[in-house]
């Protein structure tokens, strides 16, 4: 039998929008205050959604301790208490939230193997989150 | 086609331990939840319907019907209870999250005659929660 796990995390990052495609005034325009010069922050909300067959002996889909281990370690250590800009992973990347699902799924898709990766979720503020799944599995 | 979600929450008490692993794997595997003397949840619990929505009354499902089978076969059977000692689903099967998500799918299928079941969300705590879909 096949179930989805949800887990839940946190972390604060800043960032700036800005493209060097446009001069200042388009992008104020398109980005309007997430434009400012000296860029702000966040406090995020990751959800990563794992799938699998319920493990007869431990009734699990994947161990959390495994899960934790490795949101830990390739995710919240990597961007928590960072400035999105500076990171390697943004290198001509404008990280708007869309593009940080993106890298987060990318990254989660190479390091955890315990269980399918089905969606990364981020909550940038309480009105505004992002989904990214690869479409094939995706599952509202 | 519109689908329809009832939220309830129940208190229960659980604990993970195979029989049939050593107590040190128990320890290694299940970690704190393998503490023999139990512990506890609040858990919510969200279950999706769907189905066309009837002209004559506007409802995919009535939604006290749903909340009376809810009830009875989910807060009755585990408000309030130890799962591993009181759910018969759990003599043998592990209380995990994963699982009582399927054992509630299952006891609902069966009862609903209008809409189809579509999903059952159990959260354990507000970081955690699993889904489940029949499959």
């Amino acid at each position: 039998m096949k179930a989805y796990l949800t887990r839940r995390y946190w972390f604060s990052s800043s960032h700036r929008l800005h493209t060097e495609e446009f001069d200042a005034e388009r992008n104020r325009e398109i980005y309007g205050k997430c434009n400012n010069p000296h860029g702000h922050g966040h406090n995020y909300a990751l959800e990563v959604t794992v799938s699998g067959e319920v493990d007869a002996r431990t009734g699990m889909v994947c161990n959390l301790v495994d899960l934790d281990g490795c949101v830990r370690s390739e995710v919240l250590e990597r961007f928590d208490h960072q400035n999105l800009n500076c990171m390697k992973e943004f290198e001509g990347v404008v990280p708007t939230t869309e593009s940080l699902a993106e890298v987060i799924f990318k990254i989660m898709k190479r390091s955890f193997h315990s269980a399918h990766l089905e969606r990364v979720r981020l909550e940038e503020t309480v009105n505004n989150s992002f989904e990214y799944a690869e479409a094939e599995s995706f599952r509202p | 086609m519109v689908y329809l979600t009832r939220k309830c929450e129940f208190s229960a008490a659980h604990y993970y331990h195979n029989p049939e692993f050593t107590a040190e794997e128990n320890r290694r595997i299940f970690g704190k939840c393998s503490n023999l003397n139990g512990h506890g949840h609040n858990y919510t619990l969200e279950v999706t319907v769907k189905g066309e929505i009837d002209p004559r009354t506007g409802f995919v499902i009535d939604l006290k019907k749903l909340k009376d089978i809810l009830n009875a076969e989910v807060m009755d059977a585990m408000d309030h209870r130890h799962l591993n000692k009181e759910v018969p689903e759990f003599a043998r099967a592990i209380p995990t999250t994963e699982n009582i998500a399927i054992a509630i799918w299952q006891r609902l299928e069966g009862k609903l005659n209008v809409a189809k079941l579509h999903r059952v969300r159990l959260y354990e705590m507000h970081d955690l929660y699993v889904d489940y879909y029949g499959e």
